[in-house]
């Protein structure tokens, strides 16, 4: 009873935050940040499943993201695929990719498999910049668009491109939480969080534990690589940066702030480290010795992060 | 009719013989202790059975079949279940889904199914939850189900373990020391939880320092010193042995071995 009213409780949330946010916005840039905040979120509940539910850590995400990117901006050059099936030609490039290199690197654990994942990363990201006739290399490449716009305006609707994005990516994003939270409480969300905890105990159930990592690997890559493919086609413009380590790292950050254990916990570290950014340029010189004193307080005061702490907090008081 | 049968099982660490080709067998249904001072090499024997420890020499028989060495999750499907002396306890999940997790075997392999939430992986949960909410309850433990696992005392976590290894539906059961942290009445409770479990056909392998209880439960005591086998035999025989009382010298627990059957 408990978990179902979590599944539901998240997503009226997560409703809630998308339909209001819009009314505070001052200008359509702001729904551009919000599409943004929503795509990041995307990439981070994937690594909510693979850090929160699993405990296996990835320095090398962002190379996901950038697979995702780069297969919707080449898909239509050189296949001939619409934009929206290089998102799935994406999705199964990097699923794949995670099959194969997770199985020798989630055998590792801890730091090791830190380093690891990061040359993953990197590896992805040197491709990207050096195989420059096809990617464009580090100038980076244009991105055919979607289409949706002109398909909206033929039926008699016209919108904002940031407008449409904001409300495209946060479906996307829905759709995302609703699998996240599925798997949280099924079969595989319980072996994957039991291997978490004790991966001893949990073969000694039964839980073939090599497996459950690996499944959370390419579950949490395939999230990376459908947001890497909403950044191309909404930008319309694709580089290697998307695929950096400085990325990968934000995302890890985005995770661990929010809360790697819960759903809602992506969004709102996505939130924090898309927005306070631009909040903070009010501060001008401090606003990334703001943004760095934040990111420490809540890992001093609030070590599961911020949604949990918060849930834990609530709890106590209304008791 | 033997289930398990360890034959001149061994492992080194550093020179050290923490297992020294031990052997001994357990019949389906039978209460078999294992017992010997601090250090004697008990839970390295559990570590080796149970797939956790490659042994160095000897082999691990279950039915007749060879399964020396194989993973954990292996031999958990193949019947074999554990406690851990020092708690191996999903710490951030409820103390029903500690249980749940047990049940994994008899749940399936549907990913995608789980992913969608469908009807099919809805009603696996549900089963689950029902045999896991059966075993806390055979445990003591049903009023607790849903609190965090971390709150539990030590005591409920030691047969919040017991009930998880229930759930595997295993035909062999190791314990590591499950009565340790107990009080008089929670012992007297695992005493009488451990008997019902061999009743069913359970053979259980035992690990524990209260020699009361092993003296009253066990059908059949191994006991080891320095990692060999000393001697075997009913409670009765074991406690009579002068290897034994010698093994234990000094120690308390030399004391309550005499005392146990006086
Ligand atoms: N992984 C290991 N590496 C090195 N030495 C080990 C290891 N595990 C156990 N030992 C050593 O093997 C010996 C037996 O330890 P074990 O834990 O099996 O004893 P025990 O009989 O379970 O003791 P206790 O009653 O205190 O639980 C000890 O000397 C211990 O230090
Ligand atoms: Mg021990």
């Amino acid at each position: 009873m408990n978990s179902i009213s979590t599944k539901y409780a998240t997503l009226i949330a997560m409703v809630a935050v998308i339909v209001i946010a819009p009314m505070f916005f001052p200008s359509s840039f702001y729904y551009r940040i919000g599409a943004l905040i929503f795509i990041n979120g995307l990439a981070v509940m994937g690594l909510v499943v693979l850090i929160g539910y699993a405990g296996q850590v990835s320095l090398g995400h962002a190379g996901f993201v950038g697979i995702g990117a780069y297969a919707a901006a080449l898909g239509p050059i050189y296949l001939g695929l619409p934009p929206v099936l290089g998102i799935v030609l994406g999705a199964l490039i990097s699923g794949s990719l995670a099959w194969l290199i997770g199985r020798p690197i989630l055998r590792l654990r801890g730091h090791y498999l830190a380093v690891a994942t990061l040359g993953v990363g990197i590896l992805i990201y040197m491709v990207l910049n050096n195989e420059a006739q096809l990617t464009g290399g580090p100038d980076g490449m244009p991105v055919q668009a979607i289409g949706l716009k002109e398909f909206l305006k033929s039926i008699g609707y016209s919108v904002k491109g940031s407008v449409m994005w904001y409300w495209l990516a946060a479906i996307v994003l829905l759709v995302g939480a609703v699998i996240g939270l599925n798997l949280h409480d099924s079969p595989t969300g319980r072996a994957l969080r039991s291997l978490h905890d004790s991966e001893i105990a949990a073969r000694t159930v039964g839980i073939d534990v090599a497996r459950y990592k690996l499944r959370a690997f390419v579950i949490s890559a395939v999230y990376a690589s459908v947001a890497g493919s909403q950044l191309a086609l909404m930008n319309k413009f694709i580089s290697p940066d998307v695929a950096s380590f400085l990325h990968s790292v934000e995302l890890v950050t985005m995770t661990v702030l929010g809360g790697a254990s819960v759903i809602f916990g992506a969004l709102v570290g996505a939130t924090i480290l898309t927005a306070l950014p631009q909040v903070l340029t009010m501060f001008e010189d401090f606003e990334h010795v703001l943004l760095g004193l934040i990111m420490m307080l809540v890992m001093i005061f609030m070590r599961a992060g911020l949604v949990p702490s918060l849930i834990k907090l609530i709890r106590r008081l209304t008791k | 009719m033997t289930l398990l049968q360890i034959e001149g099982l061994g492992i080194n660490f550093g020179g050290l013989a923490a297992v020294d080709k031990v052997s001994f067998a357990a019949k389906p249904g039978e209460i078999v202790s294992i017992i010997g001072p601090n250090g004697a090499g008990k839970t390295t024997l559990f570590n080796l059975i149970s797939g956790i420890y490659t042994p160095s020499c000897g082999r691990v028989m279950l039915s007749g079949q060879d399964i020396t060495a194989l993973p954990p999750h292996r031999l958990a499907a193949l019947g074999m279940s554990r406690t851990f002396q020092n708690l191996q306890v999903f710490q951030q999940m409820s103390v029903l889904e500690n249980v749940m997790a047990g049940c994994h075997m008899g749940e399936g392999n549907h990913i995608f199914a789980d992913l969608l939430a469908l009807p099919a992986t809805r009603a696996r949960t549900r089963k689950s939850r029902t045999t896991a909410l059966e075993l806390l309850g055979r445990v003591g433990l049903a009023d607790q189900a849903d609190q965090e696992a971390s709150a539990l005392s030590y005591g409920a976590l030691k047969r919040l373990e017991i009930a998880r290894a229930l759930a595997t539906n295993p035909r062999l059961l190791l314990l590591d020391e499950p009565a340790a942290g107990c009080n008089a009445v929670e012992t007297e409770e695992i005493d009488n939880l451990i008997a019902q479990i061999a009743e069913e056909g359970i053979a259980i392998l035992l690990v524990e320092h209260d020699m009361k209880l092993v003296m009253k439960i066990s059908n059949h005591i191994v006991v080891l010193d320095h990692g060999k086998k000393i001697t075997e035999g009913t409670p009765q025989d074991v406690a009579k042995d002068p290897k034994v009382i010698e093994a234990y010298l000094g120690s308390s627990a030399g004391k309550e071995v005499s005392n146990a059957v006086g």
